[in-house]
């Protein structure tokens, strides 16, 4: 089955919109924004998206929302939402309606204005009574920073992980997100810097914590064999795996042991690829301990070893394994769900379109999205259409 | 009390299994289902089992023992709070607070114990760790 899907689609398109700060925008404005260019930059015309896929923490119908903002009535529309992991995810998702040619060409968006919109405590509280979790709420969990803080204390008991390793992700995202003028902190950041933060949930400090921006970010796919009216270079889907293991922390069968290997399995499985094949790397970095766990988990070191494995400036600008080439969540833009941004990085990156931060000769580049609290995990595993 | 979960249309709300949970819990009593098929314990209570599919579940009365699985302290301005996660010795994890110790001082491997905070719906599952015994 896998085998039908690998490189039949093809990425034509993408756009950003509102990214750190969009004052005074509502969120299906800047998502509409970051359509339109990604629409634009495929050189199709907004007539031509029979299919859209999105996802919200907010709108419950986002779908019906999008197509009425947009003025079209596609043919198929989907939003499962699986927290940041949605928009890696819905790679299979669109591929399987392409494939089936129930459409032709899909747009996927997402917009949020979580830092200068909504109010997230007036936001929180609704979804406390919207979508009770009653097994935890008695407990006041501050999420998502207690959920990961839970599975770094437990990550550092069983291998031995340091601050300083973790504190390393953050360090090395900044270098990357200096290297890119469109980043949302470039000042300068030092291990000590990170650790000596102010704590969040220990151990984590604020620095071990996303941003909490504005953003929005859009993508548009064909079928391969039908990206002859686009007119931007088509990046190729070769591989594309999900998997989820629960949805509470309190549920999560082991804390240092995600999902990913089983998402990053079937990826690999279906691009006919393994980790040595990989270029650049975007890693979901919600929290320092994401990226660590996802090396491990996708088998880029052995478990346990993620933490030693980061450290030398291995995934700092200049080191074997480029992660997170445009800052991160960590360091560049995180709108409540990073998943997107991070597939628009690869994207970039496999066009030779990234600047002082492009990786010289990427043709094989490996997204990962995370969500809920490490319960929803997606890989994705693009090419540029030559190496299909 | 073995009362399997009735699965009829009918079935009395009395047998719900979240409200059995914290009716009991409110009554100063700690129970979790256990499956007649696998015998497996299960947290949280639910109307089928979900290690086997089994659909005939027994509460029984938690042992109230396990250790520290995990732990954070969410550092508040209004204070610090414990928040960790327990590995019950019938297996079952849950998220709950240690009750007697610092949150900076709780550590991964703990021995604790059960104690039920409050009563009716304000009751609450908290642990204690116990004494002496450290990992």
């Amino acid at each position: 089955m896998s085998d039908q899907i690998r490189g039949s689609i093809a990425i034509v398109g993408t756009g950003l919109a509102g990214c750190g700060d969009a004052t005074g925008f509502t969120e299906i404005e800047i998502a509409a924004q970051a359509s339109m260019r990604a629409i634009n930059d495929a050189g199709l015309k907004l007539s031509d998206i029979d299919g859209l896929i999105t996802a919200s923490a907010s709108d419950f119908m986002p779908s019906l929302s999008l197509a009425e903002y947009l003025g079209i009535t596609p043919s198929f529309a989907d939003t499962n939402m699986v927290g940041g992991s949605s928009f890696v995810g819905h790679l299979l998702t669109a591929a399987m309606a392409l494939n089936a040619r129930v459409c032709n060409a899909v747009l996927v968006a997402y917009g949020s204005t979580q830092r200068t919109g909504l109010s997230r405590a007036g936001a929180s509280k609704a979804r406390s009574v919207l979508d009770p979790r009653s097994f935890e709420d008695p407990y006041n969990p501050f999420n998502p920073p207690t959920a990961y803080a839970l599975a770094t204390a437990r990550h550092m008991y069983e291998f031995g992980t340091t601050r300083e390793q973790l504190a390393e992700v953050a360090v090395a995202a900044r270098c990357w997100a200096q290297l890119n003028p469109d980043a949302f902190s470039r000042d300068p950041l030092r291990i000590r810097d990170v650790i000596e933060a102010q704590l969040v949930c220990d151990p984590l400090t604020v620095r071990d914590c996303c941003l909490v921006t504005d953003g929005a970010g859009a993508y548009v796919l064909t079928r391969s064999d039908d990206t002859s009216r686009c007119k931007s270079p088509p990046i190729s889907v070769l591989g594309v795996g999900t998997a989820q293991s629960h949805r509470q922390i309190s549920s999560m069968p082991s804390l240092v042991r995600t999902a990913a290997v089983e998402s990053g399995s079937r990826a690999f499985a279906m691009a006919g690829l393994s980790p040595a094949d990989i270029d650049v790397l975007q890693l979901y970095d919600a929290f320092t301990i994401t990226p660590i766990l996802f090396l491990e988990d996708l088998g880029f070191c052995r478990k346990g070893e993620g933490g030693a494995f980061v450290e030398g400036g291995r995934i700092r600008p200049g080191g074997d394994l480029p992660l997170n080439t445009n800052g991160g969540g960590l360091s560049c833009v995180h709108p409540g769900m990073y998943g997107i941004f991070a597939l628009i990085e690869a994207v970039t990156q496999l066009r030779g379109k990234a600047g002082a931060r492009q990786c010289a000769g990427a043709e094989v580049a490996l997204v990962h999205g995370n969500g809920g609290v490490l319960s929803s995990q997606a890989t994705a595993i693009l090419g540029i259409a030559t190496s299909n | 009390m073995n009362t399997a979960i009735e699965s009829t249309f009918n079935s009395a709300s009395s047998y719900a299994p979240q409200a059995t949970y914290f009716r009991a819990l409110g009554a100063g009593r700690f129970q979790m289902q256990r499956c007649l098929a696998c015998e497996k314990y299960i947290f949280y209570p639910r109307v089928m089992c979900p290690h086997c599919g089994g659909e005939n579940l027994a509460w029984e009365e938690a042992v109230g023992t396990g250790v520290v699985y995990s732990t954070t302290v969410i550092r508040r301005r209004s204070g610090n709070e414990s928040l960790v996660l327990i590995d019950l010795d019938e297996g079952p994890r849950l998220m709950s607070t240690i009750s007697n110790c610092p949150p900076e001082a709780v550590r991964i491997g703990m021995r604790v114990r059960a104690e039920i905070e409050g009563e009716g719906e304000r009751a609450r599952l908290l642990f204690r760790v116990e004494n002496g015994a450290r990992a």
